[in-house]
């Protein structure tokens, strides 16, 4: 069994800090670090290999230090990994992102699943898997939380708002994982040292040579940003004090009332 | 909070990731549970499957059995960062790999391979050598190993042995020979499930309350002569060598110990405010948290000195016993000075910090008494100055 | 660019057992301003097995045309059969904009169809206009655990996409004399070309009652409850005000409610008309997911707690005798 993982390295942005100043992100001294539902999408490719026997192949585009995603993915006991980076990929939205990606996914040979998170914490879009799985032609199962082979069928849990589906589907398919679809593993000693040492493959443009450029980069890109904001902060509330916790409840409640909010 | 910086150490980008991984898994698997069982006085096996789980217990043993291989120096780092958790958890894997060193040291390949084998499917092994009438003195000892045919039977009452209940395998020493001293000690491998081992009562202990000691009765306990490790009445010897070793390496729990004790008497004082301020500003908390750090410091560095002095293939008696009484009794002042820090709040359990004084207590009793470590020293220093 | 044969502003209507949710009608009343905005139609689109419940919605809620797809085999939703359909639709009608609500089927949906077409989709929008001068919508969302915001625009592709989260907007009043032109397309799915079937559904135990996305009043613990056997007195409180508990990501990675409970970047988008957040301290990517609520309230220990910078009210203390205190207040008010 082929198993494809897509992973990102992104700010950790639960560290993220607003320069109160300049109103900008501070991103100096902001870990980078795994992409958290794709460690979960890891994860359940590990289970997988671990049930079914198979090779799990680690993708991750971006610049040279998501490198070290891909050695921690290495380090949890991904086969192989590769980096797709080029200049050209450079400000690529999400649907140029998802095409090369597909396209590399295509040029690794056959698979039966690609597996992502649900979503990156940075871009938060949510949409790079189910935009993967368009341009490969294949099906997609969002907020997986079990998959089953049996008998040459595939069967999937998913989360839905109202409950859990059960879906059978065909392969391959393409599933993106959340942090109740299980624990992630902790790297062993031996796959961390390894991991250190290992040969990272770089996949640039010229190695895809059948990509369609004109959907690549910032040019292939059907989304821009047209400009970026810090959220602001309005701090025309009213603060009290609960000295008294029964009177201030008094008092707030008889302001909701007032407002005609009870 | 975040502190605890990594000492002065040149640690390699290896060593670093290695010992951010062990911790990220001590901190989230084995540390919310620890207060309870260190109440308790155990461990049950379930606690250990996370570190199976990593290889901690495939460290020590070497490659060419199919283990890590990993060099006394990286696995002391990691071990340290593991005794910052808690050291009774360390000392199940510690003394696990004092009994595969014997066997590493002394026994055949084939004895190497068994050992190692055992211990990788994920099991524990414990080194039975003191006795109720032997312990600093273990020439003493009374246990007997009368040979059979090809088989030996083996009659001891083993006292203070850490991981009896645990283990699948002992290294045990026994008089093959008991009208001749130290010369008649042997050592053999002995198989947990061997038919008439009995498991005595566990001992209730002042600290390392995680680490399961007990006592461990042999009653006509037979093994095959092939068990032997190395040659007759050649036990001693091995049993100081492997000992000059282990007793180095277990100095590095202890400056876990240490360290733990200073990251949560730094993290205190600086929340606790007496007099208007956090009492880390007042010069006789400084004086304590600065003594603090210059023994651990230079118990880090002496500890990973003889490390690499063991790497490098020396037997280091002398420098071992100095690494292990040095640390020890720095590990004293360290922990009770944490206390102290605490105040009234260090004195009581539900502050982490009295456990810690508790646990390093021992460390200068096993592995040889401080006492001993002394006369040991200075007896090579007798013998280096002709 | 001329984008002159892509007409209306398409809304779809997402149903469970035929049953609409309340996504769509919210994006109705978003689209008809972006409808008369750029001077063009609201439409529905309905894909349904069971479609009355979803039309009788979209005419109440003001759609000017509904699309109506029917068919046994969109009984249960399926990206295949859905996006097949939806795509069909598409490539006859030309819309100019389609809003898809931001649930787990509509996300899948809303990005098959944007690559499908090769246009760009903008995901979990949280605010939605038009550029003054070329008839783009301006797409406004959080990025970086909601620290960012970014404005994103669609001009070069036409239809421009869109998914906004359930509950970033209100559903707009409801117009019963409301006529629209019902539109059937006759497009079906054979069993075979479909890639994934629903063999079994699991009904969630857990949200009896009201959904924290609907829910008016929200009453909402953080790490400062200390425990999950804490929320029990949450749990009150809002059971009295007729509303649902939500929680922060600390107190749901803790493991003291489940994740179906979290408010935030990662979790659910809320905006009730009160708020009312309990030992939550305010991280950015919890703001993300409440901040559009009506009326803030805040309790916490720590006056320096950002929570407090965007409370209408906040009160410094403790929750453990403030929520009992809300609790004996509202139930003299309320005579209960």
């Amino acid at each position: 069994m082929n198993i494809v993982v897509c992973v990102k390295q992104v700010p950790d942005t639960t560290e993220i800090k607003i320069d109160p100043v300049k109103n900008t992100l501070i991103r100096k001294g902001v870990p980078s670090i795994l992409n958290p539902f794709d460690k979960n999408a890891l994860e359940q490719a590990l289970k997988l290999k671990d049930r079914y026997g198979g090779r799990v192949t680690v993708i991750s585009m971006g610049p040279d230090h998501a490198k070290e995603v891909l050695r921690e993915a290495l380090s949890m006991g991904a086969d192989k990994a590769y980096l797709v980076t080029d200049r050209a990929f450079g400000g690529s939205d999400t649907y140029a992102t998802s095409y090369i990606l597909s396209k590399v996914i295509e040029k690794l040979g056959s698979f039966d699943f690609v597996l992502v998170g649900k979503q990156a914490i940075d871009g938060d879009t949510g949409q790079t898997g189910s935009s993967i799985a368009e341009h490969l032609g294949i099906s997609r199962l969002s907020y997986v939380l079990d998959i089953e082979i049996s008998e040459s069928k595939c069967i999937v849990k998913r989360q839905v708002e109202e409950g859990i589906e059960v879906v059978e589907t065909k392969l391959p398919v393409l599933c993106t994982l959340t942090k109740e679809s299980n624990k992630p593993r902790y790297a062993t000693i031996r796959g961390k040292i390894d991991s250190l040492k290992a040969e990272i493959e770089e996949i640039h443009l010229t190695d895809v040579p059948d990509i369609d450029t004109t959907k690549i980069g910032l040019n292939g890109s059907p989304t821009r940003v047209k400009a970026t904001f810090t959220p602001k902060r309005q701090s025309s509330g009213e603060i009290m004090e609960a000295v008294n916790p029964e009177k201030t409840a008094k008092v707030l409640v008889g302001k909701l009332v007032e407002s005609k909010l009870l | 909070m975040r502190g605890g910086k990594l000492m002065s150490l040149l640690y390699t980008k290896e060593q670093k990731e290695l010992i951010a991984l062990v911790k990220e898994m001590a901190e989230n698997e084995i540390k919310p549970y620890i207060q309870e069982l260190d109440e308790k006085g155990e461990c049950p096996r379930e606690m250990f499957k996370c570190s199976f789980d990593m290889g901690l217990h495939m460290l020590e043993i070497p490659k060419s059995y199919g283990g890590t291989g990993l060099s006394y120096e990286t696995t002391a780092m990691i071990f340290e960062e593991l005794a910052k958790v808690d050291a009774g958890y360390a000392v199940t894997f510690v003394t696990t790999f004092v009994a595969l060193r014997n066997v590493i040291l002394s026994g055949t390949p084939e004895q190497g391979k068994y050992f190692a084998d055992v211990i990788g499917k994920g099991n524990f092994a414990s080194f039975a050598l003191t006795e109720p009438n032997a312990g600093s003195d273990p020439a003493a000892i009374r246990g007997t190993a009368v040979k059979d045919g090809d088989e030996y039977i083996l009659n001891a009452s083993k006292t203070f042995i850490t991981n009896g209940a645990l283990a699948s395998l002992f290294v045990g020493f026994f008089k093959t020979d008991p009208e001749a001293g130290h010369n008649g000690i042997s050592t053999f491998i002995i198989d947990a499930d061997t038919p008439g081992i009995t498991i005595g009562k566990h001992e209730d202990k002042m600290g390392l309350r995680l680490s399961n000691t007990t006592d461990v009765i042999f009653e006509d306990v037979r093994v095959p002569a092939s068990n032997m490790l190395g040659k007759d009445g050649g036990g001693f010897k091995l049993a100081l060598n492997a000992l000059n070793l282990s007793r180095a390496f277990v100095a590095t729990l202890a400056v876990g110990i240490m360290q733990r004790a200073l990251d949560e008497s730094i993290k205190y004082a600086k929340e606790r405010k007496q007099f208007g301020k956090p009492i880390i500003k007042f010069q006789m908390v400084q004086q304590m948290l600065a003594d603090m750090a210059i023994k651990i410091e230079a118990s880090r560095v002496l500890v990973n000195n003889t490390m690499r002095l063991m790497d490098n293939g020396n037997l280091v008696r002398k420098e071992g016993a100095i690494t292990k009484t040095f640390v020890s009794d720095c590990a004293q002042e360290v922990t009770s000075n944490a206390v102290q820090i605490f105040g009234g709040y260090g004195y009581s359990k539900e502050y982490p910090v009295e456990k810690l004084m508790r646990d390093c207590k021992v460390f200068q009793i096993f592995e040889g008494t401080n006492q001993i470590q002394r006369m040991t020293i200075a007896g090579v220093l007798e013998r280096e100055y002709k | 660019m001329s984008f002159e044969e892509y007409k209306d502003i398409w809304v779809f209507i997402e149903c469970f057992q035929g049953q609409p949710k309340n996504v769509g009608f919210e994006l109705l009343g978003q689209g008809r301003i972006l409808a008369d905005r750029l001077k063009q139609k609201l439409c529905a689109v309905v894909i349904e097995s069971n479609v009355d419940k979803a039309i009788d919605g979209a005419k109440c809620y003001g759609a000017d045309k509904i699309y109506v797809v029917q068919g046994e085999e969109y009984k249960n939703y399926s990206s295949d059969s859905y996006g097949n359909a939806f795509l069909k639709l598409c490539h006859k009608y030309r819309p100019n904009t389609i809003l898809i609500g931001a649930t787990i089927r509509g996300r899948e949906l809303g990005s098959k169809i944007a690559v499908s077409l090769r246009t760009g989709l903008t995901a979990d929008c949280t605010a939605l206009s038009v550029d003054e001068d070329n008839a783009n919508v301006v797409w406004e969302r959080p990025a970086f655990g909601g620290n960012l915001y970014a404005q994103i625009l669609c001009s070069g592709t036409r239809p421009q996409m869109g998914t906004v989260r359930p509950g970033a907007f209100k559903k707009p009043e409801k117009e019963e004399n409301n006529i629209s032109k019902i539109i059937t397309e006759n497009i079906r799915m054979d069993k075979v070309s479909a890639l994934t079937k629903v063999i079994d559904f699991i009904k969630s135990t857990e949200d009896a009652g009201v959904k924290l996305e609907e829910a008016e009043y929200i009453v909402s613990g953080g790490r400062g409850m200390k425990g999950p056997e804490n929320f029990a007195m949450l749990k009150e409180l809002a059971d009295l005000l007729g509303g649902a508990v939500g929680a922060s990501r600390a107190a749901v990675d803790s493991g003291w409610v489940p994740q179906s409970k979290q408010v935030g970047q990662t979790g659910k988008t809320v905006s009730p008309r009160v708020y009312i957040a309990c030992g939550i301290s305010g991280a950015v990517q919890h703001l993300a997911g409440m901040s559009s609520s009506d009326t803030i309230i805040a309790i916490n220990k720590d006056e320096s707690a950002p929570i407090f910078e965007v409370a209408d009210y906040g009160v410094v203390g403790d929750v453990f005798e403030m929520v009992p205190a809300l609790i004996k207040e509202v139930r003299s008010i309320k005579n209960l």
